[in-house]
């Protein structure tokens, strides 16, 4: 029986718009990582204007409201706590504008990242931030992550990529932050934003920049006998002053798993292979594609091989963008990590995250983005084995440890969410969480956006009181 | 190196100095210091610490204390042949250069100072150290500060030592220079690091492999020169790349980017209500007493 807060949504928007029932609620219950929420009411608004209105009506019935893309996340960002308004914006889906000469595209939030480059592509232009899951995540989602993807070692992850957003805040006003132009005045809004995981408001119009093509591709498989010698060549790569477009790493047994499944013909004895690309124009890029190939034969590559059209690219691509396809033939359930170390300690980190996996007895693959260092440990597991859950966790913490302790970071691209809310202190102390707090205070003063999201509980040192002042200097 | 050897003892120095309470602004090159408004009279000056931390090529990242010279840090890089994307004015600080924010005629294939700074410790009005963002070139871990701080002119706390992503120097750098169409040539070609306009004259910045500039420059049909023009250091202004087209008078435009070097003075871009007010509730979340740089406002 829809209740006042329900009807008051349904009147503002359209009762079809607003889902009430539990069966259709389940499905907003969670994202695409291993933490579930409860939703009680989810809204589809189709402009700035109804999202205003829904995080109008939540506040006026004293609640607080969860953006949503398409759920997509791992990090746990969409899943709804403390009971909130669900705001999805899958159906503001609209390219507002394409400008061809300031290579810049205006789009709703519920734009999907690989429709934009599709729509885009007739003109010689792509979107550079290019996340795994392009095929369903959307861009407001990506700004909310700061998402990255393969081609951002070069091309720099989200932030590099957004000019200007528009923004309904938690009092339900609207803000300009950024601009189309190359210095807006003020902070930089927009770039304290990106990233915030819904907890500083919700996109409704986004500018991004659109890249061109480049005129030459070379994209190089190398093979390894060793994990050590293709890390051995990513530091290597980089040391020569080579900064590929994509540098990207799968050991032994996704390598199997990718080939069974697509038959690129990936090596299914390697220990790891490389997926290298380098960009550009034309004399630059054979020179580096010497470079790389050189470097993996110095670091023991048994072959190299070297696309020889675009099919053959797009072949190695696939390999690499199915590796989620392919475990799931393995076993229903995974969880895969994210973390960044320095890139010149990956190997160490890598034997590390094995014998964890190894001691806890799970299967654990590795593809990930070597060329920054962004680690994604991937366990596979079956959900029903009794008490696999508690190995999982348990594995997920040490991961996480073991590459803080290494001088990395908690997530390279993924984000904190309630995932990794609790393990901030790690890496982060009581001063330095307090000046995230008060931004997020600034953006949003009574904490209604995505509530308990990113930062623990206490964050503000003011909730400390009885700390002395000066201990966490 | 100036300023020798940096560690966590010279951060707590620093920080001691900027301490809890008065008026206090952080002094680098003083290149760029009228850029916000003149500060108050009777406001202490303090430096941040100077001098390289830790530089590991392999990892294409450098700490450094934000009172170091760019100059002096580019010297050091290039041993490596690496660079950052920091514009370096004579003199000017990695601090103060992040703090006004502004990026250098490279902006076009270099990107923004912005997404340069990947870690800082800076100390807040509080007097404590805090630290924003981290060591390595990919981390969405919490909030980033990193970004707000860029472009701050020392209003929300005073940088003591960053962590800057590097680059790897091209191997080879050259200026040409013609009476072409900027916008075609923007259009055409791939990636120039510069395109220079003054209404007539187009001055180009070719970078990379020396067959790859060769083609390019070929294409453009411009002789070499040997460097930019001189810059009109009246003003500068903001606009959409697009808009440049219409120019006229006497300036220098960033093509691509839509920097606009004039020799008038020109008056502070606008900014839309709501933007102003989350740049106040910024400032006083930061600085509630307004204590640092009092009298300098990114919105003047
Ligand atoms: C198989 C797989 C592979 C993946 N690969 C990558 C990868 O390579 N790189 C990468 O970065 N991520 C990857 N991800 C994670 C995920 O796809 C990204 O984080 C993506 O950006 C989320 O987009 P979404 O639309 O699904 O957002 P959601 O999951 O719906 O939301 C994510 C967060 O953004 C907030 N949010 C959503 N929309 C808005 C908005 N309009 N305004 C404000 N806040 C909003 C939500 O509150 C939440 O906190 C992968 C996920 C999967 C399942
Ligand atoms: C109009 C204009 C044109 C420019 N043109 C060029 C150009 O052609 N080529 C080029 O290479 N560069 C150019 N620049 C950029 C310039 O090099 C730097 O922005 C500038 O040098 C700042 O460095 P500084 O050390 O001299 O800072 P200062 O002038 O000493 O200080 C500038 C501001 O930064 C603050 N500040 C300084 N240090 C810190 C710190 N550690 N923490 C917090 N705040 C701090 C100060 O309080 C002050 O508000 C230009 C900048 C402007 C504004």
């Amino acid at each position: 029986m829809p209740d006042a807060l329900v009807a008051d949504l349904r009147a503002a928007l359209a009762p079809e718009r607003v889902l009430a029932e539990p069966l259709e609620l389940t499905l907003y219950a969670r994202d695409a990582g291993i933490i579930e929420g409860h939703a009680h009411v989810v809204c589809f608004p189709l402009t700035t204007g109804e999202v205003q209105a829904c995080v109008r009506i939540a506040r006026a019935h004293g609640r607080p409201f969860t953006p949503r893309g398409s759920g997509t996340g791992l990090a746990g960002g969409a899943v709804p706590v403390e009971d909130p308004v669900v705001i999805v914006t899958t159906k503001m889906d609209r390219i507002l504008e394409v400008d061809e000469e300031d290579r810049v595209a205006w789009v709703e939030p519920g734009v999907l990242n690989l429709d934009l480059t599709h729509s885009v592509a007739h003109l010689g232009l792509h979107y550079a931030p290019d996340p795994s899951s392009q095929q369903s995540c959307t861009v407001g989602g990506n700004v909310a992550t700061n998402s990255g993807g393969p081609h951002c070692l070069l091309y720099g992850v989200t932030s590099a990529h957004v000019l200007a957003i528009e923004v309904v805040l938690a009092d339900g006003s609207v803000a300009l932050l950024g601009g189309v132009d190359a210095e807006p005045a003020g902070y930089d809004l927009r770039g304290a934003f990106v990233g915030s995981e819904g907890t500083m408001g919700i996109a409704t119009r986004i500018a991004v920049r659109l890249t061109p093509t480049p005129p030459a591709v070379r994209t190089l498989l190398l093979d390894f006998l060793s994990v050590e010698g293709a890390a051995a060549t990513v530091t290597g790569i980089i040391a020569a002053g080579i900064v590929p477009a994509a540098l990207e790493m799968m050991d032994a047994e996704i390598t199997r798993a990718v080939e069974d499944f697509v038959h690129a013909g990936f090596p299914r004895d390697a220990a790891a292979v490389l997926l290298v690309e380098v960009d550009g124009l034309p004399a630059g890029v054979e020179a580096a594609a010497q470079v790389v190939a050189d470097v993996g034969r110095v670091h023991g590559a048994r072959s190299t091989r070297v696309a020889a059209d675009e099919a053959e690219r797009a072949l190695l691509w696939k390999g690499r963008k199915s590796a989620f396809g392919a475990i799931a033939r393995i076993a229903p359930n995974y969880y895969l990590h994210d973390a960044v170390v320095p890139r010149t300690r990956l190997v160490e980190v890598l034997s590390r995250v094995y014998e964890i996996a190894a001691r806890h007895r799970l299967v654990m693959m590795n593809v990930f983005h070597a060329g920054d260092g962004n680690l994604h440990p991937l366990i596979v597991f079956d959900r029903r084995e009794n008490g696999v859950m508690e190995r999982v966790t348990a594995a997920g913490e040490e991961i996480i440890t073991a590459c803080v302790e290494a001088g990395g970071v908690l997530s390279g691209e993924h984000g904190i969410g309630l995932e990794k809310r609790d393990y901030m202190p790690l890496i982060f102390g009581e001063a330095d969480l307090d000046a995230q707090a008060r931004l997020r205070h600034a953006f949003d003063p009574d904490g209604v956006a995505n509530p308990t999201k990113v930062l623990p509980a206490g964050s503000r040192c003011g909730d400390l009181q009885r700390v002395p002042e000066g201990a966490w200097i | 190196m100036s300023g020798g050897a940096i560690n966590d003892g010279a951060l707590a120095t620093f920080a001691e100095e900027v301490g809890a309470d008065g008026p206090v602004a952080c002094v680098g090159g003083r290149t760029q210091w009228s850029v916000g408004g003149a500060v108050e009279a009777g406001t202490r000056e303090v430096r941040a610490p100077a001098g390289i931390a830790e530089y590991e090529p392999a990892e294409m990242v450098v700490r450094c204390g934000a009172g170091t010279t760019v100059a002096d840090l580019d010297a050091a890089l290039g041993e490596k042949s690496q660079c950052v994307a920091l514009p370096a004015w004579d003199g000017a600080t990695v601090g103060g250069v992040l703090a006004v924010g502004r990026s250098g005629i490279r902006r076009l294939g270099y990107g923004p100072v912005r997404d340069t700074l990947l870690e800082a410790r800076y100390v807040s009005a509080e007097g404590r150290l805090v630290k924003a963002g981290g060591p390595v070139v990919k981390n969405v871990s919490g909030f980033d500060l990193c970004r707000l701080l860029v472009g701050s002119l020392g209003t929300l706390g005073l940088l003591a030592q960053v962590v800057l992503r590097c680059r790897p120097v091209p191997a080879v750098s050259r200026w040409f220079a013609g009476e072409l169409d900027p916008f075609e040539l923007r259009l055409r070609l791939h990636r120039p690091t510069s395109i220079l306009w003054d209404g007539t004259t187009t001055w180009l910045l070719l970078e990379g492999h020396p067959d790859d500039v060769a083609a390019q420059a070929a294409f453009a049909r411009a002789p070499e020169v040997d460097g930019p023009p001189p810059l009109p250091t009246g003003g500068r202004r903001s606009v959409r790349p697009s808009e440049l087209r219409a120019l006229t008078g006497r300036f220098v435009a960033e093509v691509g980017v839509g920097i606009v070097h004039t020799a008038e003075a020109q008056p502070p871009a606008a900014l839309s209500p709501g933007a102003v007010e989350l740049n106040r509730r910024i400032k006083h979340e930061f600085d509630p007493s307004g204590r640092l740089n009092p009298g300098r406002s990114v919105l003047a």
